[in-house]
């Protein structure tokens, strides 16, 4: 599946300041690998462990077609041809 | 209806329906029209249950200063609450606020001070959390992480809606306090467990999620995703093209946030459409338009007005 993942500011030093990157996978656990194929260091910013099982850090939030990953089955989430993976810090609101 | 003061007439805000926007009889949009309370937002709840709170465990004495860190709203609502019952407000606003938001502050009286653009409101929060050191004798409310603001929303906006419409199927309101949708989430889950509570998100320019590393980022202390059934986040383009759709199809004037968060009640409505299943979804109006026409979002195209919220903190 080839999707397209969005990249935030903080995080494009690993992406040559690309702010959009192609992916693959089926799911976006697989996306991450395959991203960190091509710009080694990432996955480890975008990933913690957690009870010996990687999860997402805290302050990152991930969107498959603007949907909440943590909702949908997190790192598990499935992605098809053409999905948009968006990557953001948690920020604040109110 | 008659009330003794205008404190006391915040909430019991109206739950209209969208003939005109809801897909079929069967699939039903019902809007809270939080932009009727008494400064014209949805924070008046908050900010005036947070008060009471403080006064009623004794944090918040006659004289009082109160410290609060907000991108406007809350600060209008606490900014009035604090004029009537004789307290200080200063207010910690990031500087990509609308210049409507500035001026209501000072109108009622409250003191503000800016925070850098960059970093948008987790700036405001940690520029707070310093000027609340420097001053250990002013109460910072603190919305974020405060249970009042939540717990004006279990007392409140959601047994109000469920007394309205007893068989509500959704409920979809913006996330960034948090406190709606876990005050609301929360009576749901004990009064009625099988309504979805449906987050909706505002995404902002780049700007705004400009941190210098990723331990800047900010979760409000009052979040639990288990109360929360699906999350969206909601793009300038989406948003502005929705608070259209609602002033053209429905006669409703709200700010860009509602704009955010009536693109999710409807992507829940075009799901149950799909799926056969009877919906009556409810969201929230957080505000009218009124205080984010310089914004430019509501002239032109859709595609200047989301050039021009670039950078800015529509929601």
């Amino acid at each position: 599946m080839a999707v397209e993942v969005r990249i935030p500011t903080i995080l494009r030093t690993y992406t040559d300041g690309e702010k959009s990157v192609a992916g693959e996978g089926a799911t976006l656990s697989e996306v991450i690998e395959h991203l960190e194929g091509n710009h080694p260091g990432i996955k480890e910013r975008l990933l913690d462990r957690e009870e010996g099982s990687p999860v997402l850090r805290r302050f990152i939030n991930v969107y498959v077609n603007d949907e909440d990953v943590r909702f949908t089955g997190g790192l598990g989430t499935s992605v098809s041809d053409g999905d948009q993976v968006v990557v953001l810090p948690a920020v604040a609101g109110g | 209806m008659r009330y003794d003061s205008l404190l006391d007439s915040v909430g019991g805000t109206p739950l209209v329906g969208l003939p005109h926007l809801s897909p079929s009889p069967d699939v039903r949009l019902w809007a809270k029209l939080e932009d009727q309370n008494p400064t014209g937002s949805v924070k008046d709840r908050a900010a005036l249950k947070m008060i009471e709170v403080a006064e009623k465990d004794g944090t918040l004495r006659p004289g009082c200063t109160i410290l609060e860190p907000t991108s406007g709203n809350t600060g209008i609502s606490l900014a009035m609450a604090a004029r009537l019952k004789g307290y200080r407000l200063v207010c910690v606003m990031p500087e990509n606020t609308s210049a409507e938001r500035k001026q209501l502050l000072a109108m009622w009286g409250a003191e503000t001070v800016s925070s850098p653009a960059q970093g948008g409101s987790n700036q405001a929060v940690r520029v707070a959390k310093q000027v609340a050191a420097e001053h250990p004798d002013w109460v910072m409310l603190y919305q974020y992480g405060n249970p009042a603001n939540a717990l004006a929303h279990y007392e409140g906006t959601a047994p109000e809606v469920l007394a309205d419409l007893p068989t509500v199927t959704h409920f979809v309101a913006g996330l960034g306090t948090t406190g709606t949708l876990m005050g609301a989430g929360r009576f749901f889950r004990e009064n009625k467990p099988e309504v979805r509570i449906v987050a909706a998100e505002p995404r902002y320019g780049e700007l705004v999620y400009g941190l210098r590393n990723l331990d800047e980022g900010f979760v409000p202390e009052l979040y639990d995703e288990t109360l929360v059934d699906s999350r969206f986040s909601v793009g300038p383009r989406d948003a502005v093209r929705r608070v259209r759709e609602l002033l053209d199809a429905e006669g409703i004037f709200a700010g860009i946030s509602t704009g955010a968060i009536l693109h999710a009640a409807l992507g829940q409505a075009a799901a149950a459409v799909t799926a056969g299943e009877r919906a009556d979804i409810v969201f929230v109006v957080a505000d009218g338009g009124w205080k984010y026409l310089s914004t430019g979002a509501y002239e032109g195209t859709v595609d200047e007005a989301e050039e021009r919220l670039e950078g800015q903190l529509w929601a």
